[in-house]
């Protein structure tokens, strides 16, 4: 990317990663402690009672779904308050009257917060292996969906960021969208588990085929084929940065 | 001097339909100071807003450096450097890695040597690992500047940079204005400190309602609209101005100690000597006779009182 400012990019980067690192404990340590609960609840509790999935033990078939449902919600929230909060404390002029365009702006506030998020997926994935024996059949596939979705979602929150004017409306597509669409989207579940009319519905949601591509990562069984998965979340960041090249060139919520 | 910023028809409405900027022009040349004058809402702001890439014209172009701020806005903003009004700093960050950061997006490779030198010499290097909250707010505006100044601009937009400071506080922003002048650093800054135009810009520019009234250097434009006033101390005390003087426009002090007759310095007879002349005829010993600049506060409020159009750069 000829005419890229780079020390831009990694200005940005550098410190999205530190305010991060500032408050390591309380950034690994709550999505752990989240893990280890829905590992009791629907580990323990529930998986006493469904024994397996297709062949794999429940417990372990939830891991994927865990880490997809971490990496959603992190990738949303990291992002979208990495740029709202420069517009909330004013300091956002300085992205605006410096030369980084959208693309340093993007690079640096996404990567970062799908740098964070995949951090935090694989911590918890660390953390599953005290619990259930987790065997992953294709680990740079797992790496790859890991990244994709992470950026996919990162790319969305930091359009919620861009958008949001409250900090009520930064909330509110993370816990009205995103966590409906990642309980329903088989994180918990296999489709096929569903009545036929039900699986038809699930396949509407978009989040269904990156758990399904991402556990066929982990087990080699998907609900929908791989090609798709990847198709869906690469037309996915696609999109996103279609939107974001767009506000920034009309100034959207950013410029008067 | 060459222009450094060229501004030509450049205009701004608002999606509410406010005018902000109507058809301005003006060129800036390298090294200068120029401040822009004018009551609220003049367009004072969106005029630095538009040329720093934070506002979107309507019409018209603008050029830094020979960059168009639109086509080729990269280069045009690398030589710029902006000290905003409203003080906005990452509250949970070291001084010195909010210059560091700055000087990261302009581009620019580490310099360390070069950030503690813009550092002392805004007297914030003790202060380098405090974060800013924990800052006054003439601490906060002055690491506004450092930011500002950590990519080493060629021209320098201060915003109203010496609001809500004390006076000490001032004059020593007043020394590192100074400072960067000597450097050859364009500084465009806005304000209500007349004062504060006066005793630093070589040109003024004065703003109302989106129009660019007239731009003038700073001692032209204040012999030109400038009234003066020459008081005359008596050695003994008048009860009254004398009938013979009645049409001068005197004003007799309280304590009738003191004449005050204010002339123009236009004018092609001021008539001092012909006053002089006459209280000498009258039998009135003069004591002393001084005389006072009107500032540009007074001329500010002339020049808003009666538009005019005419500009010269």
């Amino acid at each position: 990317m000829n005419g890229v400012n780079w020390p831009g990019v990694w200005a940005i980067f550098h410190h999205e990663m530190t305010r991060f690192f500032r408050t390591i404990m309380q950034s690994l340590l709550s999505p752990v402690v989240s893990t280890v609960l829905y590992f009791v609840v629907f580990g323990a509790a529930i998986g006493g009672r469904i024994q397996s999935v297709e062949g794999v033990e429940y417990g372990a078939f939830i891991v994927p779904g865990l880490m997809m449902l971490t990496i959603l919600q992190q990738s949303v929230s990291n992002a979208s308050f990495g740029i709202y909060f420069p517009k909330f404390s004013g300091t956002i002029y300085e992205y605006l009257v410096s030369p980084v365009g959208w693309i340093e702006v993007t690079l640096g506030f996404v990567g970062a917060a799908a740098a964070k998020a995949v951090l935090i997926a694989l911590v918890i994935l660390l953390t599953s292996f005290f619990f259930v024996g987790v065997h992953i059949l294709h680990p740079l596939w797992m790496l790859a969906f890991l990244v994709l979705t992470a950026l996919g979602f990162s790319l969305l929150g930091f359009i919620i960021g861009l958008w949001a004017k409250s900090f009520e409306q930064l909330q509110i597509v993370p816990m009205m969208v995103i966590t409906p669409l990642v309980f329903l989207g088989g994180a918990f579940y296999s489709a096929d588990m569903l009545p036929p009319f039900w699986e038809g519905v699930a396949k509407l949601n978009p989040v269904l085929y990156l758990v399904s591509g991402f556990r066929w990562s982990f087990f080699g069984l998907a609900d929908v084929p791989v090609g798709v998965s990847l198709v869906a979340v690469a037309l996915m960041i696609a999109v996103c940065c279609a939107a974001i090249r767009w506000i920034f060139a009309t100034g959207w919520r950013l410029r008067e | 001097m060459s222009a450094i910023i060229q501004i030509e028809n450049l205009s701004k409405q608002y999606d509410s339909g406010t005018k902000a900027l109507s058809d301005v022009s003006l060129d800036i040349h390298e090294g200068e100071i120029i401040a822009l004058l004018g009551p609220n809402g003049a367009g004072k702001t969106t005029l630095i807003s538009v040329i720093c890439g934070l506002v979107v014209p309507t019409g018209g172009t603008v050029r830094v450096g020979g960059h168009d701020i639109r086509t080729d806005w990269r280069a045009a903003r690398k030589l710029i450097g902006l000290v905003p009004q409203e003080i906005a700093l990452e509250p949970f960050e070291k001084v010195i890695n909010c210059v560091r950061f700055t000087r990261g997006l302009y581009g620019e490779a580490p310099d360390e040597a070069y950030v503690e030198q813009v550092l002392r010499s805004l007297a914030l290097w003790d202060k380098r690992d405090a974060m800013t909250r924990e800052l006054s707010g003439g601490m906060k505006r002055r690491v506004l500047i450092a930011k500002a100044l950590s990519h080493r601009p060629k021209v320098l937009f201060l915003d109203e940079p010496t609001a809500g400071v004390d006076v000490a506080l001032r004059r020593e922003m007043w020394e590192v204005v100074d400072q960067l002048r000597r450097e050859g650093v364009t500084i465009i800054l806005t304000t209500h400190y007349l004062e504060e135009a006066e005793e630093m810009a070589d040109r003024v520019g004065v703003i109302n309602k989106g129009q660019l009234l007239l731009v003038r250097p700073t001692a032209d434009l204040m012999g030109e609209f400038g009234k003066k006033t020459l008081t005359v101390e008596l050695i003994e005390p008048l009860a009254a101005i004398p009938d013979a003087l009645s049409d001068r426009g005197l004003r007799l002090s309280a304590d009738g100690r003191s004449l005050a007759y204010e002339y123009d310095t236009r004018a092609d007879r001021t008539g001092i000597a012909r006053l002089l002349g006459d209280l000498a005829g009258q039998g009135i010993m003069v004591r002393d006779v001084s005389t006072r600049q009107s500032s540009l506060e007074e001329v500010f409020m002339t020049l808003v009182a009666e538009p005019r159009q005419e500009v010269t750069a």
